[in-house]
């Protein structure tokens, strides 16, 4: 198979060139002009790449003006593809109409960096709220964070649905119950859901921006934060990031205690989800047992490792904290009853018909649709598609350890509990097979120096799916751009496209079913 | 269903009490807490909790209050879906641009005594976010606050305890 890189090399020819500002480790990047950007991209296109991610970067500290990357995906390889954008003419080309999922990744960009992607069809902006001014673009290194928004007037423009009988449901941005806050709007046909549109946004806290008020080991702080449910996984993206950027090499040891940390993430987070999924079709008890079994996990985690969801115990260089024999062993008999209790329930579940009647055939996302949006994680892994980067782009310790990822291909909310299922299954049989070879030794290492202008790259396969973070050094080695790609930017388009047909009461199961994070989209 | 029967007898009840606190004084609220919410609450408290911004760790830890271990519900604590019936409202993350004028809004909305309760580092000063752009800091800057409870995120046990200090103040 021809690797991407040579795909586009094939098109542009002396045009594109490798990039060698990025470590060449972590990923391979070229530079291509401006207006041959998306012809560039087509070529990829063509041979089913799928865009992952597309963001840009404010370069003028060294002289240059703003950057935009764009990241793809095919099977082992990502490649990513930069062009530079003139400070006097803040344009660049869009790739909405090749690639879905760039729509809102280019309304991001011209809304938070000012730079405007001619040809996509969205000019609304994203994240940025119609009240603030126009010309506020944080990510701009000439914008000064500190200073607060004054508010302007401005409505934000929704996408309607007329004719009779159709009528509107706004829900949100505070929702009924615990979850975080986001904007719903709903038009519907008696029942039936004619369309949604999301507006999220809320919970923007500024993270991007605020990375580069701070130093690189401050900076795992934050994104520990980016997504408290998604901790492990964030923490490691930002250190893998860092590590690569600087070529620090750190020990086994801290590679599989990482891994531990992030399949006992995993596990937390899939329990919770299962008893929350049962919750929203009324079967309480499965909710009350799931979350029995989530607690006494989290426990675990606290008594073994100081952290009730292991926030900061991944860094840059390694981790912060070590398991001794008796650790090993309060894990390996935690494992048991988990795994016979675990299998009790999912009897259950699977048992009961009228619990089957509500999460089959609702909320589905086909396997095209799926692809054509770009999605990851479980999400894509319910609709058919093969992804996951511990099997696809492995970091250690996946390079020595197989992963079994299950996929289905019915796209429904059951499809997404029940690969939920067997990733708990998976993750048990993983632990186990981590703690049976621990290498011994040390569990960091020190960072190597931070050279100017370089970036660094990783990508990371969290409970929810794919995360990637990519940081690039100032002219004084100092933190430049920090992007971070929660799988929820990604997700939360086919949250859209699976309700189409279906009824509204069953919207929250849907939306359950998918649990994407609010906190990681807006950052 | 002979299964999920079995599944509740083998289970039991794991509810555990709240572990005595070494603060004398909150360990004294707690043993009024039921005739606390009794005697102002008229049997319930019911709460109303707002993510003003937060990472949603402080969310994980305020869901588990409802599990099986803590069962909050047992000292007469429920939460509300809207602000309308709500005696308190617990409000996380530091309060981010976006989300102002939703979370006054929902504090206008409350009911006296409007009991407000700051979740987490984040709630209590703004946390790892600080203030900026996009981010107002502290829950206090843009509402009142009665109580605080740091941690990040505070655990469950840390919460139910914040709770108690704010009804018995
Ligand atoms: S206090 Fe900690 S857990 Fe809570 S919202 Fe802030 S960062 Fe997240």
């Amino acid at each position: 198979m021809i690797r991407l890189k040579n795909l586009v090399m094939n098109v542009l020819g002396p045009d594109a060139r490798e990039d060698d500002n990025i470590a060449p480790s972590t990923v391979m990047s070229l530079v291509v002009p401006r207006k041959r950007f998306a012809e560039a991209t087509r070529a990829l296109k063509k041979e089913y790449a799928l865009l992952a991610a597309e963001w840009a970067a404010d370069e003028t500290p060294f002289g240059r003006g703003y950057a935009v990357f764009a990241c793809f995906r095919r099977e082992q390889e990502y490649l990513v593809i930069k062009t530079e954008v003139p400070a006097t003419d803040p344009t660049f080309p869009s790739l909405t109409k090749k690639f879905a999922a760039a729509f809102r990744f280019e309304r991001q960009i011209e809304s938070l960096m000012g730079l405007t992607p001619v040809g996509n069809p969205d000019p609304r902006p994203w994240i940025k709220h119609e009240d603030w001014p126009a010309d506020a673009w944080p990510l701009r290194k000439s914008f000064d964070a500190r200073k607060r928004l004054p508010r302007v007037a401005g409505e934000y423009a929704w996408i309607r649905a007329e004719g009779d009988g159709i009528y509107e449901i706004p829900v949100g941005p505070v929702h009924a119950g615990i979850i975080e806050p986001g904007h719903f709007r709903f038009q519907a046909m008696g029942e039936a859901v004619v369309n949604l549109e999301e507006r999220l946004g809320y919970v923007h806290k500024g993270i991007e921006k605020r990375f580069e008020s701070l130093a690189w080991e401050e900076g795992a702080r934050l994104a520990a934060r980016v997504s408290g449910d998604t901790t492990v996984a964030h923490s490691l993206a930002y250190a893998r990031a860092v590590e690569a950027m600087t070529g620090t090499i750190i020990p086994d040891r801290a590679h599989w205690l990482r891994a531990l940390f992030l399949e006992r993430e995993r596990i937390a987070n899939h329990l919770g989800d299962l008893g929350a999924i049962c919750n929203d079709v009324a079967f309480a008890i499965l909710l009350y047992h799931f979350h029995r079994l989530k607690e006494s996990f989290v426990r675990t985690n606290m008594k073994l490792f100081g952290h009730r969801f292991l926030m900061d115990r991944v860094v840059p260089g390694g981790v912060t904290v070590d398991i001794d024999a008796a650790g090993i062993q309060t894990i390996l008999e935690e494992l048991d009853p988990l795994t016979r209790e675990f299998e009790r329930l999912v009897k259950i579940y699977d048992d009961n018909s009228s619990l089957e009647d509500r999460v089959r055939e609702t909320g589905i996302l086909r396997p095209e649709t799926a692809r054509d949006l770009g999605m990851v994680g479980i999400v894509a892994r319910a609709s058919g598609l093969n992804l996951d980067c511990r099997i696809h782009h492995p970091f250690p310790p996946y390079d020595r350890i197989a992963v079994n990822v299950p996929v289905l291909i019915s796209g429904d909310a059951h499809a997404r509990a029940w690969i939920r299922v067997e990733e708990v299954r998976e993750s048990i049989r993983i632990i186990r097979e981590l703690l049976k070879d621990m290498p011994g030794g040390r569990i960091s290492a020190p960072l190597a120096p931070v050279l100017p202008d370089r970036s660094g790259f990783a990508a990371v396969e969290g409970w929810r799916g794919e995360i990637i973070t990519w940081v690039q050094s100032g002219p004084k080695g100092e933190i430049n751009r920090c992007m971070v790609r929660d799988p929820s930017s990604l997700n939360w388009l086919g949250l859209e496209q699976c309700i189409h047909g279906n009824i509204v009461p069953d919207f929250p199961l849907c939306n359950k079913s998918f649990n994407q994070s609010y906190s990681g989209n807006d950052l | 269903m002979i299964r999920i029967l079995k599944q509740i007898f083998r289970t039991g009840i794991v509810s555990e009490p709240v572990p005595p606190v070494a603060d004398p004084e909150i360990e004294r609220i707690g043993v009024q807490l039921e005739a606390a919410i009794r005697q102002r609450f008229r049997r319930s408290m019911t709460i109303r909790q707002v993510d003003a911004g937060s990472c949603n760790a402080c969310e994980l830890e305020i869901h588990a209050m409802n599990n099986a271990f803590y069962n909050c519900e047992r000292y007469g604590i429920q939460f509300t879906a809207s602000p309308r019936f709500a005696d308190m409202l617990l409000v996380t993350g530091p309060v981010s641009h976006n989300m102002e004028i939703a979370l006054r809004r929902t504090y206008a909305a409350t009911p006296p005594p409007k009991i407000v309760v700051a979740v987490g580092d984040c709630g209590c000063m703004g946390g790892v976010f600080g203030e900026s752009y996009a981010s107002h800091g502290a829950i206090h800057n843009v509402i009142p606050v009665n109580v605080t409870i740091p941690g990040c995120p505070p655990t469950p046990t840390a919460l139910l305890q914040g709770i108690l200090r704010a009804i018995g103040q």
